[in-house]
């Protein structure tokens, strides 16, 4: 914990421009945080003062709560703006809304919106730390580190470990952040999917294998981590039905018998049971799908509290 | 009268650059020859410095009528000037669009009264660029059209683009062709690539382009209609290109300067200033599109100067609109990028910015002679300078180039035998 200066203030946007150790350090915070979470009175006064505004231009319920319950656990204020159904229209929106808000005095900005890159303009407006909470397709970094914080807390390690992501490998931001931070943390990725939901040039930009059959996927896999099949992809034309991708995606008790015997399941939710995940699997032993739940808030605690410089004593 | 001394004038029909002096009486070049003298005229030294026929584009937007508040006739003229460039050709994207004898007699009026620049028209080929009847083209020829394009739209449906290609044949006039399968393109930011897969941005892929630059050219081959591919962008299109001209097709090409020089990886920070349509592509695209400029496949360079206004440049990447701005950077660019580093020569440079553009739309400028107009660009190659916002006289000031140093400064042009841009 002695070096919280070298968070102090930054953004998060994605994983690449954090180090390995920023990333453990983040890792050993959380697990401090996970302490504070189970104890009976869960608040610690560190960011006491301090106010952090969450901006969803998009919806999720989840992630929004996640971030919200970190914040107050920690003692600061937090603020809610949704923009989804309100004034705010496409063009103006977000530059005003930041200017407003900033005027207010927010110390800290948690991001969702639909464009890649808006938690940037986010952080050019307001010239206050910005923590990415999704944009588009392009990042969701927070939840990647929930996800390596699982692994890593079960595993001791995420070096060279083999870890299978199986889904909507296109549209998926979690994929993509999680992508990034495996490689920095030594992990060996295997993406897989139906080919129309391939990226091109996932190799040379993630340094990931592709796969498009699941059984060669998951042979040997330390961890298999399934993501969320949405049903507008059978209306573009990307594939043909969930019944389809189901037989040939979804992860059953069967997949499960070519990976390692110890594998961890994983799932960024809301799941599909019964499309990229059957019951079996998803309530199995392997399951740590709840537990990133949990880890999620440890994380989000971690973060603000090295962001905004909070000290323990 | 105007004297320029000592200058090393380009002479397009030596294809050489040689030491002389230019007498401009009014607005015609009256001599050119070493040791003018003239006690009337005024005298400019230009000792060390280049004096090249004024650059002609062939593919901008100056957003009038309609987007004044991106650029007018008026800023767009002034940026051309200082770009060197005394013939433009402006595109029918506007609102109204330039369809009609009437809208197009509204542009042809305004750029007479300012006068900066050479405008001239492209007229739609389809009413209101809808890609659903076609356009009052006839009418927009007499009216002084130089040649006709849906730009920055592309006529899906192949039939009537047969029917366009026909019924303009009559007429000798180029089709512009922005090659876009929107099928394939829908919802697309960047390339299709190394780029979008990181970024999570929708993708363009190259197919996009090359399956309507393939149409096209085999509507060109069955019709004989002269058809320009507006700014090739991908190494298949320039494979396309070459193989259409050793064929004997009526196909001619342009690739704008920011497709020759920058790749997708300039799109890394979200930059919504290397944001346009086609974009950014690879690095191999890149370099195929520049051997194609070495080759003559491509015949032109043409700006797409794409003005946009501060407020929607600084949107979200995917709510910015399409576009860059090019006039002032066009020649120090390439001059920095491909003359100065010696990959390609200063002549060939010069005849695809001034006299084959000229050819294509089959007007007497671009060329340095005597009788001819006054058209002309005074460079110093050797002057560096970064280029900023600051120094944009464009209206809007969204340049892929901005924080650059560019060698190659435009000193002066003069259009007409008057001066429209002195530094």
């Amino acid at each position: 914990m002695n070096n919280n200066l070298q968070f102090s203030g930054r953004n998060l946007y994605d994983l690449d421009t954090y180090s390995v150790e920023e990333i453990n350090t983040i890792f050993e915070t959380a697990k401090i945080m996970k302490e504070i979470n189970k104890r009976d009175y869960k608040k610690i006064p560190t960011l006491r003062g301090k106010t952090i505004a969450t901006l969803f231009f998009e919806e999720s319920t989840r992630t929004r709560i996640s971030f919200e319950l970190a914040a107050k656990r920690l003692s600061a204020d937090v603020v809610s703006f949704s923009a989804i159904g309100s004034s705010v229209k496409k063009g103006e929106g977000l530059q005003d809304t930041v200017y407003t808000l900033n005027a207010m005095g927010i110390d800290l900005y948690v991001v969702r919106h639909s464009c890649p890159g808006a938690p940037q303009l986010v952080h050019k407006y307001s010239q206050k730390p910005v923590l990415n909470a999704g944009d588009g397709r392009h990042a969701h970094p927070t939840q990647a580190l929930l996800d390596m914080f699982s692994i890593w807390e079960k595993k001791g390690t995420l070096k060279g470990l083999k870890v299978t992501i199986v889904g909507d490998i296109l549209h998926s931001r979690v994929l993509r952040s999680n992508l990034t931070g495996m490689r920095k943390m030594g992990a060996k990725a295997t993406v897989c999917g139906p080919r129309t939901l391939m990226p091109p040039k996932i190799e040379e930009v993630y340094g990931a294998k592709s796969e498009y059959d699941l059984y060669n996927a998951v042979k040997g896999a330390d961890v298999i981590m399934a993501l969320r099949m949405q049903l507008e992809r059978q209306e573009e034309g990307l594939f043909p039905g969930l019944g389809e991708y189901s037989r040939k995606y979804g992860l059953s008790k069967e997949v499960l018998k070519y990976a390692k015997e110890d594998v961890l399941i994983m799932h960024p939710g809301p799941m599909n049971r019964g499309v990229e995940i059957l019951p079996e699997v998803a309530d199995s032993p392997h399951s740590i799908i709840i537990e990133q739940v949990t880890n999620g808030v440890a994380i989000r605690m971690a973060l603000l509290f090295l962001i905004l410089g909070g000290r323990t004593n | 009268m105007i004297l320029l001394k000592n200058g090393l004038v380009y002479l397009s029909s030596k294809k050489k650059i040689e030491k002389l002096d230019i007498l401009i009486d009014g607005k015609i070049i009256k001599k050119i020859a070493s040791n003018i003298s003239n006690k009337s005229a005024k005298i400019y030294d230009c000792k060390g410095k280049h004096i090249f026929p004024g650059f002609v584009d062939l593919h901008c937007h100056l957003r009038d009528p309609g987007y004044t508040y991106k650029e007018d006739i008026v800023s767009g003229a002034e940026s051309a000037a200082k770009g060197g460039f005394t013939s433009i050709c402006c595109m029918p994207n506007t609102n109204p669009t330039i369809d009609n004898i009437s809208t197009l007699n509204y542009v042809i009026r305004k750029a007479r009264d300012v006068g900066k620049t050479k405008i001239f028209v492209i007229g739609a080929m389809s009413k209101g660029r809808e890609g659903k009847e076609i356009a009052d083209i006839g009418s927009m020829v007499n009216g002084g059209i130089v040649g006709i394009s849906d730009d920055g739209n592309c006529i899906q449906n192949a039939k009537l683009m047969l029917n366009v290609m026909r019924y303009s044949s009559n007429y000798e006039i180029p089709i512009i062709s922005h090659s876009e399968d929107y099928s394939l393109s829908k919802g697309g930011q960047v390339n299709y690539g190394y780029m979008s897969t990181k970024l999570g941005l929708p993708g363009i892929p190259t197919l996009a382009e090359e399956i309507m630059v393939s149409r096209d050219i085999m509507l060109a081959a069955l019709t004989g209609t002269h058809i320009h591919i507006a700014h090739a962008s991908t190494k298949r299109t320039v494979e396309l290109i070459r193989q259409a001209k050793k064929d004997k097709i009526n196909v001619t090409a342009e690739a704008t300067p920011h497709h020759l020089i920058l790749t997708e990886m300039a799109c890394e920070n979200f930059d919504t200033n290397t944001k346009m349509n086609p974009p950014l592509r690879a690095d191999a695209d890149r370099q195929a599109l520049f051997q194609g400029l070495l080759d003559d496949t491509i015949d032109i360079i043409a700006t797409d100067h794409a003005p946009h206004s501060d407020y929607e440049k600084e949107l979200e990447f995917m709510n910015s609109p399409f576009g860059v701005i090019g006039f002032e950077s066009a020649f120090p660019a390439l001059y920095t990028n491909f003359i100065r580093t010696k990959k390609m020569g200063l002549e060939k440079l010069i005849e695809k910015m001034t006299s084959q553009p000229a050819e294509i739309i089959d007007k007497d400028i671009g060329k340095i002679s005597e009788g001819k107009s006054a058209d002309l660009t005074i460079v110093d190659l050797e002057k560096s300078y970064i280029f900023t916002e600051k120094e944009i006289l464009s209206r809007a000031k969204n340049s892929p180039f901005l924080g650059k140093k560019f060698w190659a400064r435009i000193e002066m042009t003069i259009c007409d035998g008057k001066f429209t841009w002195k530094a």
